[in-house]
């Protein structure tokens, strides 16, 4: 496994619309949580964004911070996940 | 860096594949919940149980958010009873279930196995004890999971117990038959049984295990069958490497989880078992998974090469995910757990003598498979014998867990509701055995068993 920071990947799914990275970096700096890399691209129709963000000392699982990136998913008709970084390196990295 | 590829490789196998750990268990020895009355030991085991899991649920939970990575059960595994029990002079271990079923209740966990006995050589008053109180138990209680080795390569098959076996499991559906005797649903018979398998009925903590431990088991046929749909065509070589990077992928998953969940508890990492478990979700089926090689339908010739390699290559890719592999380890085909596995056995494609020839070459064996509630004892206990024997004599483990409903043949079905699924009612070759079973003694170890 590579080294284990306090990382987090956030993904967004669906249609497109103004605002969706505002509202969502908006809600991230709340928590002073730094966007380390973003893309974003149009798949078979689908918008598709994926952050990399630094989580400092927020906790996923002790902060509400899944509760609110699941409302604002759920407000704008998006689904939006965060799970910490070390899932993706043991699934994908040797 | 992570590519987006990955990543959306990932999420789709949660959102879309039905990735799951299936479950973290905890493997709790009760070696010092020995006492002289049962009163005594009964309170010992409840707090040590207590003890040592009142925070499994919730340390799942946490890590289940903090990757977002759904972890259906939380269970317990415990020394078997028959050993625990035997210094307290109770004549009837039905209190001692209630114990682990409230212990159990109490810690939020949905199962607790370890009712169970090691007798394939022979029984000990404790064991048969224990056995003669399995009916009565699972009546009783809702979480409790019963399980007894019969058989195993270096003793061979304790046929006397397997004649026993017929008539308990006869017994245990009687007294559920208002349940669709749903006790026979937590009651497993094996051979040669794993000593730190995660999965229930047939969860319990071996003598040689350690004090506490943690044992993950995995999920994901629906992942495995997403990856061969996009290589529907190639040939079976290009099928067989599809399916070892799949299994590694989900098995790194579980490896995650398990070593999370030891460091958390502060409590030894034991194995993960790599299982394909299917569930009664549409896209979670290992049936349809083996007609994703190109099967019509599962149960048709053929099915048994297919799963042969799934099985194998499911256990490579997994080797090389984790050092730490136990339990069953491999795919699993109980019939009412499975869509696809109900469907084959609904339309008569999949038939019983079918899937016993499957258990050859797969983790474990006859598993929740409805017969009429007709069905003699003795023609159960052939059934188990069989399945020994395949077990025995090819080094490996097997099982039946096997639901005779009362009052209900071929043609009608039963649900048993949850994970635990529905199961069209199978039809069962009627000759008797009634005289080979009725020999008892003991099947004598194969010869392959002298390996010193």
């Amino acid at each position: 496994m590579t080294e284990s920071k306090n990382t987090a990947v956030i993904t967004v799914l669906g249609k497109d619309r103004v605002g969706i990275i505002a509202g969502i970096s908006g809600l991230l700096a709340e928590y002073n949580i730094n966007i380390n890399d973003i893309s974003q691209t149009i798949m078979d129709d689908v918008f598709t964004m994926i952050m990399m963000v630094d989580l400092k000392d927020v906790s996923i699982e002790n902060s509400d911070i899944t509760d609110r990136l699941h409302k604002f998913g759920d407000d704008n008709g998006l689904s939006v996940t965060i799970q910490h970084t070390d899932l993706f390196n043991a699934m994908h990295r040797i | 860096m992570l590519t987006d590829y990955e990543v959306l490789e990932t999420i789709h196998m949660f959102t879309e594949q039905h990735l799951d750990i299936r479950t973290i268990t905890m493997g709790i020895s009760l070696m010092d919940c020995a006492a002289s009355t049962p009163e005594e030991s009964c309170r010992r085991i409840y707090d040590k149980i207590m003890r040592c899991a009142g925070k499994l649920v919730k340390t799942g939970e946490a890590i289940s958010r903090k990757y977002n990575v759904p972890i259906i059960h939380k269970r317990i595994s415990v020394t078997p009873i028959s050993i625990v029990a035997a210094a307290s002079g109770a004549k009837d271990y039905t209190m001692f279930a209630e114990t682990l079923d409230r212990a159990a209740r109490d810690c939020g966990v949905n199962f607790i196995g370890g009712f169970s006995a090691l007798v394939q050589k022979g029984y000990t008053e404790s064991d048969r004890i224990l056995i003669n109180s399995i009916p009565e138990a699972l009546a009783v209680t809702e979480n409790v999971c019963s399980s007894i080795n019969l058989a195993s390569t270096r003793s061979g098959i304790n046929m006397d117990a397997v004649r026993d076996m017929g008539f308990i499991i006869k017994k245990a559906a009687e007294k559920t038959a208002d349940r669709d005797a749903i006790g026979c649903a937590k009651l497993v018979v094996f051979a040669n049984a794993p000593e730190d398998n995660p999965f229930m009925a047939g969860a319990f903590l071996g003598p040689g295990e350690p004090e506490c431990v943690i044992n993950v088991g995995i999920s994901g046929p629906g992942v495995v069958k997403h990856a061969l749909e996009a290589v529907r065509g190639e040939d079976l070589g290009v099928v067989a490497e599809t399916v070892k990077k799949a299994a590694f992928k989900i098995t790194r998953v579980g490896e995650l989880v398990a070593r999370e969940a030891s460091e958390r508890l502060n409590v030894p990492f034991g194995i993960i078992d790599l299982s394909l478990a299917p569930t009664p979700a549409v896209g979670d089926s290992v049936a349809r998974l083996l007609e994703e090689f190109g099967l019509e339908q599962c149960g048709t010739w053929g099915t048994t090469a297919a799963l042969a390699m799934l099985n194998d290559a499911v256990k490579k890719g997994g080797t090389m995910a984790s050092s730490f592999v136990g339990g069953l380890s491999g795919a699993f085909i109980p019939v009412s757990e499975d869509e696809g596995m109900i469907a084959a056995a609904a339309s008569g494609s999949l038939l019983l003598e079918k899937l016993e020839a499957m258990t050859c070459v797969c983790s474990v064996g006859l598993d929740m498979i409805a017969i009429p509630g007709d069905t003699p004892a003795s023609t159960i206990s052939g059934i188990i014998a069989d399945e020994m024997a395949l077990g025995t004599f090819n080094n490996k483990t097997t099982a039946v867990r096997i639901i005779p409903v009362p009052g209900k043949g071929v043609g009608d079905s039963v649900e048993f509701g949850g994970l635990l699924g529905m199961a069209p009612i199978m039809k069962v070759n009627t000759a008797s055995c009634e005289d080979f079973i009725g020999r008892g003694g003991r099947i004598p170890a194969p010869i392959h068993s002298m390996r010193n």
